[in-house]
């Protein structure tokens, strides 16, 4: 028998005060490191005269880097092309998600097979993926290109001839859907994965309540399925947005912006001018141009999913 | 309004026989209960009514025509489900009027049927509210609103009851029988709980293994039992069933009665019982007590009013009598009741 004042140990994981400080330390160490420094040193390099050369941060100038940034020829053609890419991605990876996690949730037979598939493109290394796409939609050995000339598309005296190539990353509208084609190759499965979570979570008694209540298959997607998803959706979507909205691998290593500034998009912009072109504190300003609207429309979605939720 | 048949409603899953050969038909108009144990097959059975599952073989007709193979938005049937199912982004008007928008119904005709359906379960006042915010019962009679606007041949019911609380439940047994009363839809009412089926149903399918063991009035089924199982589950407590002379003799403890010394007649038929404990359940008592005659040890059951029960005590040696035309014979090997023998 234990006597009732049998004395016990208080160890630090009976202190939850202390402990969960403790235990949220590393992760706001590494946001503040990574993030939040980085974060407030952009904002300070964008109001001031820093150069690759001498990038110290002095001299304020102000928003005159703003000013300068949207003056040049290139930025509204970055900025309509990253608002167009970003856009369409959206839509065509929120469609295809939904498609995908109303496949994934029956049962079929190869169904695994169908889930590594789906779950390859973000398992790839990027370096793949770029050899991949490259190849694929290369100027001179693109398999689709040679698809398309065996089902007498393109080539001498076809619709889209006479040339023998689309030239994919050469031409404006073909490298935005290039790009856009990429990036909602890599962020489809991602997107799937959170759609399909909400799926799964519907209770498969409400399908059934509206096939016997009438309902047909669209009627169940467009009045059931998408508005139960919506919150979710709304997530992915918010997902998809900002990492297409900010990323400039995919520009870099197929169209690099070209011909021109016609496939040019805001981020990979920036690290030209900021980077490559030596203007620190110009391109960090362009970096920055789109954070206020990002940033709301973040805090809108999540607002949006947290009310729908709730209902 | 319709009539329904099942026609050798077989139901396979791998070797598996969830339903395993039902043969039925329900009048128009009818509440056909369908009562059996967790895993007996009824709720497989109602999903194939429904057309949710398809059957392994046999044949499902409504209105005397043949649905086997049709989808379930194709046979005119309504259910409700044991969670009610409300589509949850959906407000209550909406809830209701998603079967009627489903099959096209046009507006003024939609509204006019919401109204009356709302105004039937009186739940008017909860039109504009989403599910979230509704009780047990209000979601139940909001589920019954949806099912009820689009004239159904058929109604479905799986455990409607069940995941509301106590108190409610017994006047949503009578109000829900009183709905199907107003309205004469034909009902199949899937339930574990003998209560609703005995109170509710016109008839009763008792299943178990996935076969219908008696289909009858609830009557029927309590007073003649057709097998040990229908008597076992039947009756609250059930029926007692007594080894006794190569035959299994069913008494049910309201029947089985402490008799005063010198009053038994050749009409009844006694036994001798140890009175283990006494029970208080309100309106009754309940007697356990163990067989000191024929197959000694035996565990026998008694209901009795707190009358007699003050007569008793525990650690008794009690005389109990049943009228011998309340004792029922069922053949040990195969479970069947058999002649109701000598009297």
């Amino acid at each position: 028998m234990a006597r009732a004042d049998t004395e016990v140990r208080v160890s630090l994981g009976d202190r939850e005060g202390l402990l969960g400080t403790l235990m949220l330390a590393p992760a706001f160490l590494y946001i503040a490191a990574l993030v939040g420094i980085p974060f407030f040193l952009a904002i300070a390099l964008s109001l001031s005269s820093a150069t690759i050369g001498d990038p110290h941060i002095h001299g304020f100038v102000g928003l005159a880097n703003f000013a300068h940034a949207m003056h040049e020829s290139a930025f509204p053609i970055a900025l309509r092309n990253s608002i167009i890419v970003t856009c369409a991605t959206l839509i065509l990876t929120l469609v295809l998600a939904t498609a995908e996690s109303e496949l994934l949730v029956r049962d079929f037979r190869g169904k695994w097979l169908w889930q590594i598939l789906l779950i390859l493109p973000w398992a790839m290394p990027v370096s793949l993926a770029a050899v991949d796409w490259l190849w694929l939609l290369d100027s001179e050995f693109s398999p689709l290109d040679w698809l398309l000339r065996q089902a007498h598309l393109l080539g001498p005296g076809t619709p889209w001839g006479p040339a023998n190539h689309l030239y994919y990353y050469g031409r404006e509208w073909l490298g935005l859907g290039a790009i856009t084609m990429i990036n909602v190759w890599r962020l489809l499965p991602l997107a799937t994965i959170i759609v399909l979570a909400g799926r799964t979570a519907i209770p498969r008694e409400i399908f059934e309540q509206a096939q016997v209540d009438g309902a047909g298959f669209f009627r169940v997607l467009f009045r059931i399925t998408i508005p139960a998803l919506l919150p979710l959706l709304v997530v992915a979507g918010m997902f998809t947005a900002l990492l297409v909205f900010g990323d400039m691998t995919v520009v870099a290593l197929t169209t690099r912006g070209g011909p021109g500034y016609a496939t040019q998009l805001l981020p990979y912009w920036a690290y030209l001018k900021g980077i490559e072109g030596g203007a620190l504190s110009e391109g960090a300003a362009v970096a920055l141009f789109m954070f206020p609207v990002l940033l709301a429309g973040a805090v809108l979605a999540l607002r949006m999913a947290y009310r729908a939720d709730s209902n | 309004m319709a009539t329904l048949e099942l026609r050798g409603l077989k139901k396979y899953y791998g070797n598996t026989h969830a339903v395993d050969g039902i043969d039925a038909a329900i009048a128009e108009g009818e509440f056909l209960a369908i009562l059996g144990p967790s895993g007996c097959g009824k709720s497989t059975t109602m999903r194939m009514i429904a057309g949710l599952e398809a059957p392994s073989a046999g044949e499902v007709l409504i209105g005397g025509k043949s649905v086997t193979h049709l989808p379930p938005r194709a046979r005119n049937v309504s259910m409700v489900f044991q969670s009610y199912a409300l589509y949850p982004h959906m407000s209550v008007l909406e809830n209701i009027a998603f079967p009627l928008k489903a099959r096209g119904v046009p507006r003024t005709e939609r509204d006019a049927k919401i109204k009356w359906a709302s105004a039937m379960l009186g739940i008017e006042p909860l039109l504009q509210r989403k599910p979230g915010r509704l009780s047990g019962g209000e979601k139940q009679k909001v589920a019954l609103a949806r099912s009820l606007v689009r004239d159904p041949a058929l109604f479905i019911f799986d455990e409607p009851l069940s995941s509301l609380d106590a108190q409610v439940r017994t006047m949503a047994r009578s109000e829900l029988r009183l709905l199907h009363d107003r309205t004469g839809v034909t009902t199949v009412y899937v339930t574990h709980d003998q209560i609703e089926a005995l109170g509710m149903g016109d008839r009763i399918a008792i299943m178990q293994h996935g076969r219908v063991r008696q289909l009858g009035t609830p009557q029927q089924l309590y007073d003649q039992p057709a097998d040990t199982f229908v008597a076992g589950f039947l009756g609250s407590p059930p029926m007692n069933l007594l080894q006794r002379g190569g035959r299994i003799i069913g008494i049910r403890p309201e029947h089985l009665l402490p008799a005063p010394p010198g009053t038994t007649d050749d009409q009844s038929f006694e036994l001798q019982v140890r009175i283990k404990r006494l029970e208080f359940l309100g309106t009754d008592w309940l007697i356990y007590g163990l067989l000191e005659t024929g197959a000694q040890g035996q565990k026998v059951l008694s209901k009795v009013s707190p009358g007699i029960a003050a007569t008793l005590q525990e650690g008794a040696l009690q005389t109990f009598r049943v009228e011998r035309m309340c004792l029922r014979f069922f053949d040990p090997a195969t479970g069947s009741r058999v002649d109701d023998g000598p009297r």
